[in-house]
C-alpha cells in the first residue's frame, strides 16, 4: 500500500485493489441481508409474479393453458358485475378510510396534547380490542346491528322505531361500520406519532402572532400532522379494498366486494386466471386511488395556506 | 409602560418568581439577566401571556393583562428555538400574523418586504424554512415579530444558539434595530456581556428574586451584593469593617487596602459591622519600574494565565485572605512577568465598592 501511495504501481493494479475492497463490502452487505432478502423474494415477490403470470393464461378445465392471452383482462374490465363490485369496493374503502381518519384524529389529538402522564396507558387501552380475534369483533357487530340486536331493541325501547329495522345489518353500511371500528387503532397510531412530532413552541408562536385555538390548529397543527393523516389513510384504504371476511359476515348480498369475487374464482368457480386478472386489476386501481388521495390531500393543504 | 406588580409564580411550594416588582420604560432595551432557573424566562412568558402569575399583576400601557390571552396582547416574541413554521417559506412566516388583520394584498406585501429589509433578508422571501442557516432563522423570527408592530418585543435568549462571531454581530444589529424602530425590547439572557453590551437597563435575578435593577455601568461598577458582583465578571472580594459614616459616603477599614472612603452600599450598615469591599481585576494595574500611583499595594505573582490580548495574574498580597486577580493588557510585558516576582499594583480608591454579602 505504501508503494501505491508513492504512485509507482500501475493504475489498473490500484483500481483492482479498491475494486476488491468495494466488491467484498457489497458482497458482505448482501450476505448480511440475504435471509430477509430471500424471505421477501420467496414470500412477497414470487407470489405476485405467479399471480401476474396466471392472469395471462387460460383455465382449461383441470389444466391451465399457458398461451398468452388478454381475455381475462377483457372480462375483468368489461363484465358489469366485476366493474360494479370493484367500484363498490373502492367506495366502501374510501368511506371507511375517511370515517376512520376523521374519528381517529380527535382521539390521537387528545392523547398527544392532553394525555399528560397517561399517554402510554391510553395507547395501551387502544390496543385492547386486538386481544380478541377479528372474527369475534365482527360477530359482536352482528349482535349490535342484527334484527333482534342491541341497536334495534334500544331504539324500540326509546320509542324511535316501532318494529326492528333490517336497515342496519347485511348491507354495505354494516361493512363500513364494522371496518371503521376494526381499523381505528391503525389510524390513531400514525396520526398520534405525527402529532407528537409537532413542536409545541410552534403553537405558542402562532398564538403569539394572534391566532386563537381554532386558527392555530388549522394553520399549524393540522398541516404539520398531514404526514400522519396520509399514512393513516393509506394503511386503512389499501387493505380494506381487498377485505373479504367482513362483507361475507355482515355484508349480505348488497355488501359483496371484489375480494369475494376473487375468492370465488380461486375457489368454487375454479378459474384461477380470471381471479388473477381481477387481483392485478384491483391492485392497479387501488394504487391509482391511493396516489390520487395523497395528491388531493396535498393540494388541499397547499390551497389552505 | 410595563409594570410588574408584586408578581409571584409558584409551582407547589417552589417559587419560580417571588414578589417581583419592576417598571420598564417605553422604548427601553431592558434585559433580564441571571443564571438558569432564576425566573427570568418565567417572567418573560408571563408578560407574553403563556403563563399566569399566581399572585400580583402585569400592566402594559396601564392596562391590566390579567385574563388576556397571549394572542390578544400587544407583545410579540422571538423564541429561543426561533419557532419558524417549517411548512411555510420565509415570506409566509413573516406574513403569518398579518393574515388575520386582512390587509390589502399590496399593503401586506409592503409590510413583509419592509420587515425583511429591516433584518437584511431582502430577496430571500421564497426560501423554504428548512433551507435557512441559524442566523437567517433568527432574522426571520425577528422580522415575523416586528412586522406586527408590537408595543413590546420579547426576546428569549435569541442569540444563545449562534456561534460567537455571529452572536457579537447580532448584538450590535439588535441594538441598532431597537433604536431604529423605537419599540420596547425585553431580552432574557444568561450572558452578562450580552446584557451589558445591549441594554439600557438590566435586572439581575437570582432564585426567583430581582437583586438589582440599574444601567449596565452601574450594575457592573456598583453591584449591590456579592452575588451580583460575581455574576457580572471577576471581582476581588476583600473583608472590611465600617468605621464611620458621613451622608452618602462611608469609611471602611480593609485588610490589605487600608482605610478607604467609598459610596454607601444600598444595604443598611452600621459603624462596627463587617462588610465586603470589591475591586474589579482590570481596575488594578501593574506599576512598572519607578512608576507610582496615589494608592498602591505590593504582592508576589503566584500564577500567570495568557489570553492573547490580556494576561491574567494571580497576586498574593500579605494581609489578604485570598490572592488578588489582576487583568493586565500585554503591551508592557505582563505576559513575561516571572512567577515569584514582586510587583506593585496601583488603584483608584473610587474603584473599590462596598457591598452587602
Amino acid at each position: 500500500m505504501t508503494t501505491a501511495a508513492g504512485g509507482s504501481v500501475p493504475y489498473r493494479a490500484r483500481r483492482g485493489t479498491t475494486g476488491t475492497v468495494l466488491q467484498s463490502e457489497t458482497a458482505r452487505a448482501y450476505a448480511l441481508i440475504s435471509p430477509t432478502l430471500l424471505y421477501a423474494l420467496v414470500l412477497l415477490v414470487v407470489p405476485i409474479l405467479v399471480v401476474i403470470a396466471h392472469s395471462f393464461w387460460t383455465q382449461d378445465y383441470l389444466t391451465i393453458d399457458r398461451t398468452f392471452t388478454l381475455e381475462n383482462y377483457r372480462v375483468a374490465l368489461t363484465e358489469p358485475i366485476y366493474r360494479d363490485l370493484l367500484m363498490r369496493s373502492l367506495v366502501i374503502s374510501l368511506l371507511v378510510s375517511l370515517f376512520t381518519v376523521v374519528l381517529a384524529y380527535p382521539i390521537a389529538y387528545f392523547i398527544s396534547f392532553h394525555g399528560g402522564r397517561h399517554k402510554n396507558l391510553w395507547l395501551f387501552l387502544i390496543t385492547v380490542p386486538f386481544w380478541s380475534s377479528y372474527l369475534l369483533r365482527v360477530m359482536s357487530w352482528k349482535v349490535i346491528l342484527g334484527y333482534n340486536g342491541v341497536l334495534n331493541s334500544g331504539l324500540m325501547a326509546v320509542g324511535i322505531i316501532d318494529e326492528p329495522s333490517t336497515a342496519f345489518l347485511y348491507n354495505s353500511t354494516a361493512v363500513v361500520i364494522t371496518l371503521t371500528h376494526a381499523w381505528a387503532a391503525f389510524a390513531i397510531l400514525p396520526i398520534y406519532v405525527s402529532l407528537e412530532k409537532v413542536d409545541r413552541t410552534l403553537i405558542e408562536a402562532a398564538t403569539d402572532l394572534g391566532d386563537g385555538p381554532i386558527r392555530r390548529f388549522l394553520r399549524v397543527t393540522l398541516p404539520l400532522s398531514i404526514p400522519g393523516v396520509i399514512s393513516a389513510l393509506l394503511i386503512v384504504m389499501i387493505p380494506t379494498v381487498g377485505d373479504f371476511v367482513t362483507p361475507r359476515l355482515v355484508g349480505g348480498k348488497d355488501g359483496v366486494m371484489i375480494a369475494n369475487a376473487i375468492q370465488a374464482q380461486f375457489g368454487k368457480a375454479s378459474n384461477w386466471p380470471l381471479g388473477a386478472a381481477l387481483s392485478v386489476t384491483t391492485m392497479a386501481v387501488v394504487t391509482a386511488m391511493a396516489a390520487a388521495s395523497v395528491l388531493v390531500l396535498r393540494l388541499l393543504m397547499r390551497l389552505g395556506r | 409602560m410595563i409594570d410588574i406588580r408584586n408578581v409571584t409564580r409558584s409551582y407547589g411550594t417552589f417559587k419560580a418568581l417571588d414578589d417581583a416588582v419592576l417598571s420598564i420604560r417605553e422604548g427601553e432595551f431592558f434585559s433580564l439577566l441571571g443564571p438558569s432557573g432564576c425566573g427570568k424566562t418565567t417572567l418573560l412568558r408571563m408578560i407574553a401571556g403563556f403563563d399566569n402569575p399566581t399572585s400580583g399583576s402585569i400592566l402594559i400601557d396601564g392596562q391590566s393583562m390579567v385574563g388576556i390571552p397571549a394572542n390578544r396582547r400587544p407583545t410579540n416574541m422571538v423564541f429561543q428555538s426561533y419557532a419558524i413554521f417549517p411548512h411555510l417559506n420565509v415570506e409566509q412566516n413573516v406574513a403569518y400574523g398579518l393574515k388575520r388583520l386582512k390587509l390589502e394584498a399590496a399593503e401586506e406585501r409592503r409590510r413583509v418586504d419592509e420587515a425583511l429589509a429591516m433584518v437584511s433578508l431582502s430577496g430571500l422571501g421564497k426560501r423554504g424554512a428548512t433551507e435557512l442557516s441559524g442566523g437567517q432563522r433568527q432574522r426571520v423570527a425577528l422580522a415575523r415579530a416586528l412586522v406586527m408592530r408590537p408595543k413590546v418585543l420579547l426576546l428569549d435568549e435569541p442569540l444563545s444558539a449562534l456561534d460567537k462571531k455571529l452572536r457579537e454581530q447580532m448584538q450590535v444589529e439588535l441594538r441598532r434595530l431597537q433604536q431604529a424602530v423605537g419599540i420596547t425590547f425585553i431580552l432574557v439572557t444568561h450572558d452578562q456581556y450580552e446584557a451589558l453590551a445591549m441594554s439600557d437597563r438590566i435586572a439581575v435575578m437570582f432564585g426567583g428574586r430581582i437583586a438589582q435593577v440599574a444601567a449596565p455601568k452601574e450594575i457592573y461598577q456598583r453591584p449591590v451584593n456579592r452575588q451580583v458582583a460575581d455574576f457580572l465578571g471577576g471581582m476581588n472580594f476583600i473583608k472590611a469593617e465600617m468605621v464611620e459614616e458621613s451622608g452618602d459616603a462611608i469609611v471602611v477599614d480593609t485588610h490589605g487596602f487600608g482605610r478607604i472612603r467609598t459610596e454607601r452600599p444600598r444595604s443598611t450598615l452600621r459603624p462596627g459591622s463587617a462588610t465586603t469591599v470589591g475591586i474589579r481585576p482590570e481596575r488594578l494595574r501593574v506599576l512598572w519600574d519607578d512608576a507610582t500611583a496615589s494608592h498602591e499595594v505590593a504582592g508576589t505573582v503566584v500564577e500567570r494565565h495568557y489570553f492573547g490580548e490580556i494576561t491574567h495574574l494571580i497576586v498574593d498580597v500579605p494581609g489578604l485572605e485570598k490572592p488578588l486577580s489582576v487583568t493586565e493588557t500585554n503591551d508592557f510585558g505582563a505576559d513575561d512577568l516571572p512567577i515569584g516576582a514582586t510587583i506593585r499594583l496601583g488603584y483608584d480608591p473610587d474603584a473599590l465598592v462596598a457591598m452587602a454579602d
